[in-house]
Order: structure tokens, then sequence, then C-alpha cells
């Protein structure tokens, strides 16, 4: 019976990492390649939420919706990147901290006016709206799985473009020496706005796959963005391995401390006092987990460069 | 030239100064006192920027997590109070504390307490540098919000009222413009320590760092301590603004500690300009009083406060103070 | 350019002086507008609007001047704009905060001060017990109303495991406290949940392992949207009903939850639906006005402003005679769109509590009033209030 519950926690905890990592990948990819600190990048979770929701509503169809959303999200990634974040890369991370601070605002004072302060109502698409028997006697949602086998695709992708592309050396090599890649012919203007768009359009679809599930709402982005900073640094800035295993270190942490660690306390509490307890420390302990790691190594669990 | 940058550099200063120590009599005079709790909230806000710009602009520490000890000064202030009221003791073993309203206790003990959390925070953090010093000092920061959030026996999110402001002394700080004299006085002798400090032996080691740590290391600075004993006193520095910020509203809550509040502070200090301790008090200005006169003309002040931040950023780089009037790396 | 903006500065500071004027009433508003949560300020706001368009720009028949700031969710500027509507626009009447810490930072001293506090939404237990205060009414609820409501009901059904959640934070303990305080029995589980959670996959794993027959939950907005729906995912809604208060079900929620709500019922002390001519005419009018069906949090700002229109009305719109005032609005002589209302001796509501079911009504879902939890529900922080 525990070893069920349990499996069914650790799956979830599976899935709230994948679903992370979604979301932690494009911001690593910008991270460490251009050395950005990109704080809209939960502006373009939404505008992917968005984009997405809007489509839905209209034609009912969530496919037709991740259509839009993707290259939506890419595409404002790009106009940020061409008209503000271009000159920045120059600069220090405070100045991108606060240009970046000030798209968070503006964009979530525009999506208000677009689309109002209500919620927007996006739902699982209807093939994968059921649930499965993965663990006997425990239905998991199908929508779920897909998010789990998206994030892994992703992965995969992600993986062969960075080792195996002609695209991906060259990624590669801007984000070790720059002028060096721009001396030999290489537009590293296009590039990095390629790169940028890239890690727009996850954010993108993270913000359509997250939808169904979340509330699809102004500043959904920020909560999700902090801890997707918490990923990356735990992993290690500017690596997709590292984003990956973060991801999943958090996912696990966050979603196996809420379901067991009242309980754990419970054996020594009074229940009350136990259930407050374990609430409070749960939601603390993504944030000790990452002052752990970096106490322990400073530059995260796989740092990209050493 | 440079003669006549110090004299525009003093006239402003000077003419600042006059400002606001002649403000809490025009706006009585102007029955605008309204004024007087506003430009105290800035001073507040000042004195934390300046306290984030010492290990910022002069250590080259940038911190998200500012606010952290803002809010903790504020809730030593807020649950000193609250035992005063009841005449209980904050804590009894192994020694005890009763609780208190005079100010020079409780505001004292603000400081000292953001400093010893400073000092572990700092410990730990300094080990790594840049984007994941940054990272870190935010998860500190996250972690002590949920900690004053679930923390229920002092009104956790929902946070605790202090029923009147601490007593100092004779002075009645109820009195909005008595209050506000304590904190411009605050303000200016912080930054006046803040000069002589980044302009001593250890303020150049500091700045050192900042340029070169390996460097200053090389040459025998134990660099980590340095940097520690900086970090403690910015946590100091903004500890005790918290402890001011619990005065001015007379209420405590995890909101203060919100990351967001790191983010406007840290705002406030670039906006301003990095390294210039004045600058942040000229930060912490624009940036309320925007937010203020814009949220009254426009539900949607957001939509044009953002530009405006992008737009210091890509024509003003030093901020405004360090565009406008400091053009060079400043000495205080 | 430096002195050109302290010029600029110091011009504003003049310009923006007051001058005292007697003349309509002035009525503060601090809400929130911005951020996480505009949606209930703005229904607020919108509400409490439309009382005053519908006389043309008057309360009870006279003149009113509304002013309307941002409080952004942050106490220290909810302060600051309270501070400068009492000491620059000299407000006589303060009301629109949403939240109960912001209220409980500002409304103490508004008070002591001799300003009016009409709360059209937060009542935190504070104010309605030992902080209780005669220049503060509060036309909506108390914090606890709705989920004793659920409680109650949940009892009378004999739902014997039930197991309940909120969110870790003071509200979300007295919605939990509540809710026991009518239900009596000891639910099978008690869940704190992370404020601001979005995901809840571990919560629904432990709710199918215990095998309730009933789940109370109080998660306020996107925390809410993203439990109902990701509720319904995993299998539960047809197996073990779902109930909670108004807040997760009301209009703004239910578009953005879709047929996940379809059937929960949950409690609310409004409904679109209650037959009087007063809420007949709310609710036409605010369709007319905004294109939109009202909300509770609209409903509450509309009877915030009818009640304010009433005691006007009573002292002849002389905001000097404050203690006229102050019996008037103790009177609550108005109708109320949710039919019966008076104030008990805390100036809290005094009133009847609904239980709601959603249900789809020409393609839109919207909620049907099922039966009354509580005729003349009180709270249970009256008795700590002093006030004579």
């Amino acid at each position: 019976m525990y070893l069920l519950l349990f499996c069914q926690q650790f799956l979830n905890g599976l899935q709230f990492g994948v679903m992370l990592f979604l979301m932690a990948s494009g911001l690593t990819l910008i991270f460490g390649i251009m050395d950005l600190i990109n704080l809209a990048h939960g502006s373009l979770f939404m505008v992917g939420a968005y984009l997405c929701a809007t489509v839905f509503q209209q034609t009912g169809s969530f496919m037709l919706g991740l259509l839009v959303a993707l290259p939506g999200a890419a595409l404002v990634g790009i106009v940020v990147e061409v008209f503000v974040l271009r000159t920045l890369y120059a600069r220090d991370h405070l100045d991108q901290v606060l240009a970046t601070f000030g798209l968070i605002l503006f964009f979530n004072e525009l999506t208000k006016i677009i689309w109002g302060p209500r919620a927007l109502f996006l739902d699982v698409p209807e093939a994968l709206s059921g649930t499965i028997e993965i663990i006997p006697g425990a239905p998991y949602p199908t929508f779920r799985l897909a998010i789990i086998v998206v994030g892994i695709i992703v992965a995969i992708f992600l993986y062969f473009l960075i080792t195996r592309t002609r695209l991906g050396m060259l990624i590669r090599a801007s984000a070790t020496n720059r002028e060096m890649v721009g001396a030999l012919g290489v537009n590293v203007n296009l590039l990095y706005t390629l790169v940028f768009g890239l890690g727009a359009l996850l954010a993108g679809l993270a913000g359509a796959m997250a939808g169904p599930l979340f509330a699809v709402e102004v500043g959904m982005g920020e909560d999700i963005l902090i801890l997707t900073f918490v990923v990356i640094v735990i992993g290690g800035i500017g690596s997709i391995r590292g984003a990956l295993v973060g991801a999943i270190l958090v996912g696990l942490i966050d979603t196996l401390g809420r379901a067991f660690l009242p309980a754990l306390f419970k054996l020594f509490l009074d229940p009350a006092t136990a259930d407050g307890v374990g609430a409070s420390l749960d939601s603390m302990a993504i944030y000790i987990l990452m002052a752990l790691v970096l106490a322990w190594k400073p530059r995260g669990l796989l740092p990209a460069h050493e | 030239m440079n003669r006549f940058q110090l004299t525009l550099k003093t006239c402003i200063l000077i003419a600042a100064l006059v400002i606001l120590i002649g403000l809490p009599p025009v706006a009585s005079a102007l029955e605008a006192t309204f004024y007087i709790g506003l430009f105290s909230r800035i001073l507040i806000y000042a004195l934390a920027a300046v306290s984030l710009d010492l290990i910022l602009g002069y250590g080259g520490m940038v911190s998200f997590g500012h606010a952290a000890f803002f809010g903790a000064g504020a809730y030593v202030v807020g649950i000193l109070a609250f035992h005063g009221i009841e005449g209980s003791a904050v804590i009894s073993w192994p020694f005890v504390i009763m609780g208190t309203d005079n100010a020079l206790i409780s505001w004292s003990v603000a400081a000292v307490a953001s400093a010893g959390l400073a000092f572990v925070i700092g410990a730990i953090s300094l080990r790594t540098s840049g984007v994941y010093f940054i990272m870190i000092t935010l998860a500190f920061a996250q972690m002590m919000y949920f900690f004053f959030t679930s923390l229920e026996f002092y009104g956790g999110d929902d946070g605790l009222s202090l029923f009147t402001r601490s007593r100092l002394g004779h002075m009645d700080l109820s009195n909005d413009a008595a209050f506000y004299y304590t904190c411009l006085g605050l303000l200016i002798g912080f930054l006046l320590f803040s000069r002589r400090l980044v302009n001593s032996r250890f303020g150049m080691v500091i700045r050192g760092c900042k340029e070169n740590e390996r460097r200053m290391g090389a040459l025998g600075f134990p660099t980590y301590r340095y940097k520690l004993v900086c970090f403690v006193i910015a946590g100091a520095g903004a500890g005790l603004a918290g402890a001011l910020m619990a005065n001015q509203t007379e209420f405590v809550s995890p909101s203060l500690l919100h990351w967001t509040v790191s983010g406007d502070i840290l705002v406030m200090v670039i906006l301003g300009g990095v390294g210039t301790l004045v600058g942040p008090v000229f930060g912490a200005t624009v940036f309320l009083l925007l937010e203020e006169f814009l949220s009254r003309y426009t539900e949607h002040w957001m939509l044009f406060l953002g530009p405006i931040l992008i737009f210091v950023v890509l024509f003003a780089r030093r901020g405004l103070y360090g565009s406008f009037v400091e053009r060079k790396a400043d000495n205080g | 350019m430096m002195k050109r903006l302290l010029i600029l500065l110091t011009a504003t500071l003049f310009l923006t002086a007051s001058w005292a004027l007697a003349g309509p009433v002035k009525i503060g508003m601090i809400t929130t507008l911005s951020g996480g949560g505009s949606a209930l300020g703005i229904a607020v706001r919108d509400g409490f609007k439309l009382a005053i368009d519908q006389e043309g720009g008057k309360l009870g028949g006279y003149p009113v001047q509304l002013i309307v700031d941002d409080d952004s969710r942050k106490p220290d500027k909810a302060k600051q704009i309270a501070n400068r509507f009492m000491k620059r626009d000299n407000v006589d009447i303060l009301t629109g905060i949403i939240w109960s810490n912001l209220a409980i930072t500002v409304v103490p001293k508004a008070v002591r001060e001799g300003v009016f506090y009409i709360s059209p939404n937060a009542g935190p237990s504070l104010l309605a017990g030992k902080g209780c205060h005669e220049n503060y009414f509060n036309v909506a609820w108390q914090n606890d109303n709705l989920h004793e409501a659920m409680g109650q009901y949940v009892k009378d059904n004999n739902f014997k495991k039930v197991f309940i959640l909120a969110p870790n934070y003071p509200a979300g303990k007295d919605a939990l406290r509540g809710f026991k305080r009518f239900y009596k029995g000891k639910p099978i589980a008690e869940v704190y949940t992370k404020l601001g959670q979005k995901d809840y996959a571990a919560e629904l794993v432990s709710i199918r392992s215990a095998k309730p027959d009933a789940v109370f939950f109080f998660l306020p907005g996107g925390m809410g949207i993203s439990f109902i729906k990701q509720y319904n995912q995993a299998g539960l809604t047809k197996d073990i009903p779902l109930f909670g208060p108004a807040f997760s079900f009301d209009q703004t929620i239910l578009s953005a939850v879709g047929n996940a709500a379809l059937g929960v019922m949950n409690s609310s002390q409004w409904n679109k639906d209650i037959d009087n001519p007063a809420n007949k005419r709310f609710v036409a009018d605010f369709k007319k006005a905004y294109g939109r069906l009202p909300s509770l949090y609209a409903s509450q700002g509309y009877d915030a402003a009818r009640l304010i229109a009433s005691a006007i009305k009573a002292v002849g719109g002389d905001m000097s005679k404050k203690d006229a005032f102050r019996k008037a609005l103790r009177k609550a002589d108005f109708d109320s769109v949710r039919g019966n209302f008076k104030f008990g001796p805390n100036h809290y509501p005094v009133q009847d509590i609904y239980i709601r079911k959603v249900v789809e009504d020409d393609g839109v879902l919207t909620n049907r009033i099922v039966t009354k939890a509580f005729t003349n529900h009180s709270d249970a922080y009256v008795s700590q209030c002093k006030m004579k």
C-alpha cells in the first residue's frame, strides 16, 4: 500500500520536474549561451499559455492552439530580443535584471489590457482527457503522461541540436568565444536572435502545456520563473543536462515533501502542529536544497563549462 | 570640467537636502501633510537602497535577497512591540528578552538581528559568485518569506499590527514630522558612515575585490572575510530600514520579504546609479514618486513604468544620478 | 536634466496640494487593480460605480466624488493611499480593500481618526471581535461565514469521511476552522498546501488513497482554478463530490475552470437568481453597463455603495453629522441585492447563506441556488466585540 502510494507520488514528482524542465531548458539556453539573465522568460511562458487558450476558445482545438502558441511566443521573443535585449548582451547582469524586470511589468499589464483581468479557460485536448492505470489501482491523468513524453522529446531534440548539428556547434562556439565566431564570418547577431527565439519557443511550449493544468492568468509566469531559476542554478547554468537533473530533483523534492513531510512529523508531533510544520518546511524545501547544493558546489551540479 | 561637475554635484546635494529638510513645514503650511508620510516612506526605501548599493556598487555583490534583511528588521520591531504590549518575554531561555517599544532598544536589536542573519546568509552565499550569488541570495530571501508566512503565532501572512510607533526618548514618533526627521537623520547618518567606509582602507579592499578579486587575494587580503563584513554591514542597514518601515506603516507582514521587494530595492539602486551612494536616494525617490503618480492617473500604470525602466537602462547607463551628475566613479 | 527633474518634482508637489472644499461626499476606494487578484478589485469597483451611475453621479440623492487608487496588494502602499485620501483629499468614507492583511493594516488607524470604513470584501476575525470599531462596517461577510455554511451543509447531508484542504496561511487556517465549527465531526485528513501552489498532483493522490466521501477546499484565486481542473483530470469529480466557498465558483472563475466545476456545491451569501427587485435591477444594469455577468465581488461593491447611499440620504448629505451617519449605517436601511440583511452588534452582517450548484445555463456556466444553509447567520467573534 505504502509502496504504491510512493510510486504514484514519485511519478507526480517526475512529471512536475519535466514540466519545470520544459521551462528551464529555454532559460538555461539563453542564460548559458548569451550570458543574459532574462526575468521576462516567465512572460513568454504566459504569452504561450494565453495564445493557446485564445485559439482553444475559438476553435476548441488544443493542437491548433499549440501551433499558434509556439511561433507566437517565438515571435514575441524575437521582437523583444531585437528591440531591447540585443543591446544588453555587453552589459552586466544588473542592467539585464532591471530591463527585463521592466519587461515583466509591461507584459503583465499589456496582457491584462488585451485579455482582461480574468483567468482564461484552457482544457486538456479531448484525446488526452482520460486517465490511464500505469500503476494498477492508481489512475493517472493521460495529459500528465503526455507532458512527460513532450519533455523527453525536447530533451533529446536539444541534445542532438547542441551536440550533433552545425547550428549547435556554432552555438557552443559562440558561448565560448563570441568574437572568434564572428571573425570566422558567422552572423552572430542572427545566431543569437535564433537562439533567443528558440528559448522563447520553449517557454511558449511550457506555457501551453501548463495551461490545461494551471490557471491561465496574468502573472502566472512569475511563480514558475523563480522555480525555474532555482532549477537551472542547481543544475549549473547553461547546461541542458544540468537543467534536466535540477528540474527532476526539484520536482521530486517538492512533490515528495508535500506528500510525506506532514506524515513524517506526525510521528513525533501532535497532528495540528505537524501539518503546520510540515507545510512550512515543505515551502522552504527547494530553497534549502538550492542553498545546500550551492554551498557544496558553488557552480551547480553539472556546470556547462568548467 | 571637473570643477564644474563638482559644483553641479554640490548644488544638487544641497538643493536636495534643503528640500528634504524644508518639506514638513512647507507641506503643513499647504495642508498637504500627506507628503510627509510619502517622503518618510521614500527615505526608508532610500536607506535600504543605499545599504544595498554598499555591497552592490562597491563590493560587486549583486544581492537579489535584500528584502530578507529589510523584512527581518521590521519583524524584530513588530515582535518586540507585540510582546511589549502583552508584557511577555520574546524568549525566556537561555536568557530572557522582554518585549519593548523603546526605539533605542528595538531598532538596535533589529539592526543586530539583521546583521546576524546577513552573517549566516553571507557566509554561505559568498562561496558563490556572479549569477549564482544572485540566485542563492534570492533563495534565502524566499526561505525567510515562507518562514514568516507560516509563523502563525505572529499572524503569518496576515501580518502583525503595531499599536503605536516606537518610543524614542521624549520624541513623539507618532507625529509624522518627528518621524520624518528621524528617518532623514538616520539616512544622512548612514550615508556619511557609508562614505567614510568606502573611502577607508577597508572600502578600498572591497572595491578592489569588485575590480579583481583574485588580485586582491594574491596581495594577501582575505577577500572572503572582507566581503562578508561588508555584507553584514549592509544587512544591518537594511534591518534598520525595516525597523523604520515597521514604524511607518505600524504593521509588518511577509509581503515585506516578497521577492518583488528585493526587485524594487534593486531597481531603485540601478535607477539612481550603482556605486554612487547618493544615487540610490534619487532612485528611490523617482521610483516611488512614479509609482505614486502614475497609479493615480491610470490603473495601467505598470504599462508605463516598465518601459521607463527599460529606457533608463538603455540610455542612462549609469543611472539617473550616475549619468547626469557623477560621470566618473564616485568616492561617495 | 537632474535639475529639471527636481523642478518638476517640486512643481507637482505644490500643484497637487489640496484645497478642501465643501461639496460632494468624498469616498476613497483603495483596491487591487493590478497584478494577481486584480479581477476582484475591478469587480468591486465596477459594482460600486454602477450604484453611483444609476443615480447619475449621486448616492442617496446627493452628489458624491469617488476616488480610486490601486494598492497593488501591497500593505505599505495601501497604507500610503489611505493616508493621502484622508489627509489630502479629506475623504469622509473609505472602502474597497480586498485582502484581510491589507484591511488590518489600514482600517484600525483610519477608523480611529474618525473616517468611516465600509468593507466590501475582507472580513478578518480581528476586526469582528476584539478589534471591532464603531466606524467600521462590513457589508460582505466575516471570513469564516461561507466555510461555516459549507460545514453545516456537509454535516446535514451525512458525509462521514471528509477530506479538507487549504493554503498554509491564516485565512486558510480560519477557513478550515470555520468549516469544522459547524461540521462538528473530525475530518479524516486536514492538509495545508503552499500559498500560491500550482501543482496539486501530490494532494490528489493523498485524497484518492484516503477514500473520503467528500472533499472541502478553500483555495482562492488561481490556486482554486488549478485545483479544480486537476481534480477533474484525475477523474475524481465523478467519484468524490467537491465542496467549497463561492470564491472558487464565482462568475469570473467559472469561465476559466470550465466544465470541471459542473455540479459542484458551493456556499454564498448572494447569487444572481435571488428573487428581489434590487437584485434584478442590479444584474440587468450591470450586464448592460459592462457587458458581462456580475460576480459575487461586484454585488458586494454594489451593496457597499447602496448602504452608503442610505446613510447619506438619512443625514441629508451632511457628513459632519457623524453620529447620525453612523446610526443610519447601523440601521442598514437599504434593499440589499441578497434580500435579508442587517448588521450585528459588531457591524458585521447578519444574513442568510445559500448553497449553490454550478449549472450550465444557455451554454454559460453559472450558479443556481439549491438550498439555504443558514438563516440570519452571524459570526463566531461577535461576543468578543466590546462595542456598545
